[in-house]
């Protein structure tokens, strides 16, 4: 400090400090790219024009920065939604009826059904840009992101412990302040856990989303994912390579600049101190931390939300009529009651008379039967990954040395998109004449089974200290330790697990039982792959009894396996 | 007279549970606080005192009655009332300052002034120097102490405090409770009226100029008591132990199996709460109670001091004595009976056995468990038509805490097994108690 005595105080107070000085050309190069790639998304464009793409390696980065914007703003518009819906089901009851059975048949549409159906809507959104085509990926990755944030958020707003929400009334916080001061902190958590499965799920429909090939369209945005697509369709192996080495950067870069800092951030509004739970360090926040020009413009944001409590504040009293409660009409509630279930019968009449005059009651009974053949290869597939999954689990979760650094490592697996596997196991499956109908299923989990695993350590890892003393103390071998020990202690996590697991498989179904290389394609009977045949042609009706019979599976898999599962796993170990 | 503060006129609350049935958790309360007098409220769980505090502070609504803060009537929290918790509900995410702070920014009082009236709570209640800290950095006294300047600092004219000492070890709940009340006397405080709801008789003896004894089912006050000693009180003086052995007497008559007026045992039901009394303190309570000094019989006090028990440990253990037959309260003092002793000189399998006998003989809810799995040929049922039965009277959480208590006595008295994993009751396989 001794050398700036001569200079006048403003240069020296304005000149912030070092770790400003280093971070700035990050933060400029930053806002560049950002600024240049939102320019190339608002090109003019027309319908039926395809656009350059080249498999020349060198143009990876770029098609790596589009991809990347698209991912950031779908989960830009997944976290608004989240909010919204989070915020409205758990205000209204009214809403909550509404929203929460809803968000429940749509997590289970799969993302080629949203895809197939909306494309046309926002070309004519855009007409002459390429924003519309824009609109249609970003919507896509969106709906293979948002669900489940929104349901966490849910989830984490209703048990708010009851204490706070009376602080926050006693001290009057207004739905506002409520909501950013103690709701959204509470959740974070969570949410951010939510945000890293959801950003690993955009990454595993990246292909689907950006080469759109739904309704008789062929549109490949420029972006990572059409360039695997080409890749493929040109049987270019080392192309497939290239690939996975911008993929492979665009997940390191996520977790660096986005979401370790989020994780070391998001440190302190972890609610209880659990013994499992480690401190996440990021290098990026501890630099951000130290900087004070940088640091001073990411506390705009938080004067600008304390501005705002100013304005959203509760502007009556207790005494004042307005705090009055207003009692629920029985008469209204049973109104909206008879009028969703008006709505719900009229949408099943005009479902059933769909079916009648469109498809038909035969093919109904088809689309059934293959969806048993994938319900089959879902089962036996989570029964063969939890037999690998569960004992390499639970070993790595007892030993401490490997499981910390595994579980990165596990879940850089999980964002890793396994189709991009498919082409070898198509080489595989035609060089040793094998088939498909079997050979193609071990692709539905090749994504999802990194779930299992990772829930698996996570419960070994909190197996406390002093069981596992006893377990050796009582000299406990062979299939009794499993029995009354091992797999008592981690079968909550591993219904966690299988959840996931399962959710997934059901959607990768769609890219995992129709699969090509080149010209080779190939396909297993299963419901998968006749969405996928339905979308890839246009076919409405089929593409909507495809998705409808989907919802169905997987609903009632929720709803008769896994729930019952988990609140046996809650309570009582069946063992 | 001056006007009340809060008045509550002929309140009535019920709550409905998810069965759709509706209890009562308080039917026709009237109660006044009036400026410059603190108050306690003691009653067992569940009595109801956490509701009533609960509807002061305008976070609950009432079925029947009137709520006047100041003559007006209190429809939901208002800026002159503020409440000290029991967990002390500090955000975890927010630091000292902030938390201090929330219910300033709530107003939108703009952030110099805020600060300058935090600074000015914090040091109040001793806690400068902590300002930047996370609440779980601090020990919890000191989260505590965050708690009361964050309801000091909206300088409320009344202050609720919900069990704010029962999650502190004795030591610092004592210490933070002499400095509110050297804080309370010397009037640096802006509060006019303190009001406590609290399990600790002693606490609610040397704070209080006035202690309001709940009974439950629905929720009442059964007696009050005006408390005109002078402060500081010295616990340990004779007044207030004499006042605190008053008080045990008020705290344990509903319990007392012959009422001192009339000789007829108290109608035992079988929705009675049973209380959370473990089985090996009650015959540890037991046989401190027969051996010398106390021989046989204690006053309650002195016998909670020798336990090492807090009162909201103590009661519910000679509650358990008193409704087996094991021991008998009577105005405050807890007496062992003939049965008690030989149960004490017994061994373990006879003390099962006696145990299983008295519970039959003097626990409704057991024996009728017990009648309905004789009636079953598989001589098992599901736990839940019982909870059911329970749920008609009470909430839903009070209805499995007492089944679980049954269900541990019954363990002991080998009256009735419970299988965890299949929530089935069921008969003991053996010869049982007395059959």
């Amino acid at each position: 400090m001794h050398a700036n005595r001569f200079f006048p105080s403003q240069v020296v107070a304005a000149s912030g400090n070092r770790w400003d000085w280093a971070l700035l050309p990050l933060v400029l190069a930053l806002l560049g790219l950002l600024a240049y790639g939102a320019m190339q998304m608002t090109q003019p464009y027309q319908v039926g024009k395809p656009l350059a793409l080249t498999l020349d390696p060198r143009f990876l980065p770029y098609y790596l920065l589009r991809t990347v914007l698209r991912m950031a703003l779908a989960m830009l518009a997944s976290i608004v939604f989240a909010c919204a819906f989070a915020a409205l089901a758990v205000k209204f009851r009214a809403a909550e009826r509404v929203l929460v059975p809803l968000l429940d048949i749509l997590q289970s549409i799969p993302i080629l059904g949203f895809l197939s159906i909306t494309v046309a809507g926002f070309i004519a959104l855009f007409p002459g840009s390429l924003l519309g085509v824009e609109c249609a990926a970003i919507f896509a990755i969106f709906t293979s992101q948002a669900w489940n944030m929104a349901f966490s958020l849910y989830q984490s707003l209703r048990t708010v412990p009851a204490e706070l929400s009376e602080a926050a009334r006693v001290f009057q916080l207004s739905g506002w302040q409520r909501f950013w001061r103690l709701e959204l902190p509470f959740a974070m958590p969570s949410l951010l856990w939510n945000m890293m499965m959801s950003m690993s799920g955009g990454w595993f429909f990246v292909v689907a989303s950006e080469a759109i090939s739904v309704s008789n369209q062929d549109i490949k945005l420029p972006g990572i994912g059409s360039y695997i697509a080409m890749a493929i369709e040109a049987r270019d192996l080392a192309a497939v390579g290239w690939a996975i080495a911008g993929m492979l950067v665009g997940i390191l870069l996520y977790d660096q600049l986005f979401f370790r800092p989020l994780l070391a951030w998001a440190d302190k509004f972890r609610f209880e101190e659990s013994a499992g739970d480690t401190a996440q360090s990021s290098w990026l926040l501890t630099w951000l931390r130290r900087t004070e020009r940088v640091r001073r413009l990411a506390l705009l944001p938080a004067f600008g939300l304390e501005l705002s409590f100013g304005w959203f504040r509760r502007r009556f009293d207790g005494t004042s009529v307005r705090a009055r409660p207003v009692p629920v009409s029985p008469l209204w509630s049973r109104t909206w009651d008879a009028l969703l279930a008006a709505a719900v019968l009229l949408a099943v009449w005009r479902l059933l008379s769909f079916v009648h005059t469109e498809v038909g009651w035969s093919e109904v009974g088809h689309v059934f039967v293959l969806g048993l053949y994938t319900l089959a290869r879902v089962l036996v597939l989570i029964a063969l990954a939890s037999l690998v999954w569960v004992p390499v689990g639970v070993w790595i979760g007892l030993n401490p040395r490997w499981s910390g650094r595994l579980q990165a490592a596990v879940q850089f697996l999980a964002a890793f998109p396994a189709n991009l596997m498919f082409p070898v196991a198509v080489m595989f499956i035609v060089h040793w004449k094998l088939n498909p109908d079997i050979w193609l299923s071990p692709l539905m989990v090749l994504g999802t089974q990194w779930y299992l695993l990772f829930n698996v350590i996570a419960g070994a890892s909190t197996i406390p200290t002093e069981l596992r003393l006893a377990a050796q103390n009582l000299g406990l071998k062979g299939w009794l330790k499993w029995r009354r020990y091992l797999l008592p202690a981690v079968f909550p996590s591993f219904v966690t697990g299988a959840i996931t697991a399962s959710g997934g498989s059901w959607n990768a179904s769609i890219v995992a039982e129709y699969v090509s290389w080149g010209d080779t394609s190939l396909q297993a009977q299963g419901l998968g792959s006749y969405i996928a045949h339905m979308t890839s042609i246009g076919d409405f009706p089929r593409i909507a009894l495809g998705i409808g019979v989907m919802c169905v599976f997987v609903m009632g898999m929720n709803h008769f396996v896994w729930r019952r599962l988990y609140a046996i796993a809650e309570n009582r170990v069946p063992f | 007279m001056t006007s009340p503060l809060i008045e509550l006129k002929g309140v009535r609350k019920a709550f409905r549970s998810a069965d759709g049935a509706s209890r009562t958790v308080l039917d026709s309360v009237d109660f006044r606080l009036k400026p410059g007098e603190i108050v306690a409220l003691l009653g067992q769980s569940g009595s109801g005192k956490s509701t009533l505090l609960r509807i002061m502070a305008g976070l609950l609504d009432v079925d029947r009655g009137d709520v006047l803060y100041r003559d007006k009537p209190l429809f939901g929290p208002a800026q002159g009332i503020s409440m000290v918790f029991q967990s002390f509900a500090l955000f975890p995410w927010l630091t000292v300052q902030q938390n201090v702070e929330l219910g300033l920014e709530a107003r939108g009082i703009a952030a110099d002034k805020r600060a300058e009236r935090a600074e000015a709570a914090i040091a109040l209640i001793g806690l400068s120097g902590f300002e930047g800290a996370l609440p779980r950095e601090l020990s919890g006294g000191m989260r505590q102490r965050v708690g009361i300047a964050r309801a000091l600092v909206t300088e409320p004219e009344v202050l609720l405090m919900d069990e704010a000492f029962s999650a502190l070890d004795v030591l610092t709940g004592e210490r933070l409770r002499n400095e509110i009340l050297a804080l309370w006397v010397s009037g640096r405080m802006p509060t006019q009226a303190i009001l406590l709801v609290s399990h600790n008789i002693e606490e609610a003896v040397v704070m209080a100029d006035r202690v309001l004894v709940f009974a439950s089912d629905p929720g009442h006050v059964r007696a009050e008591l005006a408390i005109t000693l002078p402060r500081p009180r010295d616990a340990d003086s004779l007044e207030v132990r004499a006042l605190i052995d008053e008080v045990y007497a008020l705290m344990t008559a509903g319990e007392e199996g012959v009422s001192p007026s009339s000789a007829h045992p108290v109608h035992a039901h079988l929705s009675d709460r049973l209380p959370s009394a473990d089985i090996g303190r009650m015959e540890g309570l037991l046989e401190l109670l027969f051996r010398p000094p106390f021989d046989g019989s204690a006053d309650l006090p002195k016998l909670g001091q020798q336990a090492e028990l807090r009162d909201v440990e103590l009661l519910p253990l000679a509650d358990a004595l008193n409704r087996l037959g094991l021991a008998q309260l009577t105005h405050g003092d807890l007496v062992i009976t003939a049965l008690g002793r030989r149960y004490v000189g017994d061994d373990k399998t006879l003390r099962q056995q006696l145990f299983g006998q008295q519970l039959l003989a003097h626990v409704p809810l057991v024996a009728y468990i017990r009648h309905s799995l004789e009636q079953e040929p598989s001589g098992e049922l599901k736990e839940e038509p019982f909870l059911r039965l329970l749920r008609e009277s009470m909430a839903p959480a009070e209805a499995e805490r007492v089944l679980s208590v049954a269900i541990q006595w019954a363990r002991y008295g080998e009256v009735f097994e419970y299988n965890f994993h299949t929530g089935l009751l069921e008969l003991p396989d053996g010869p049982v108690g007395e059959a």
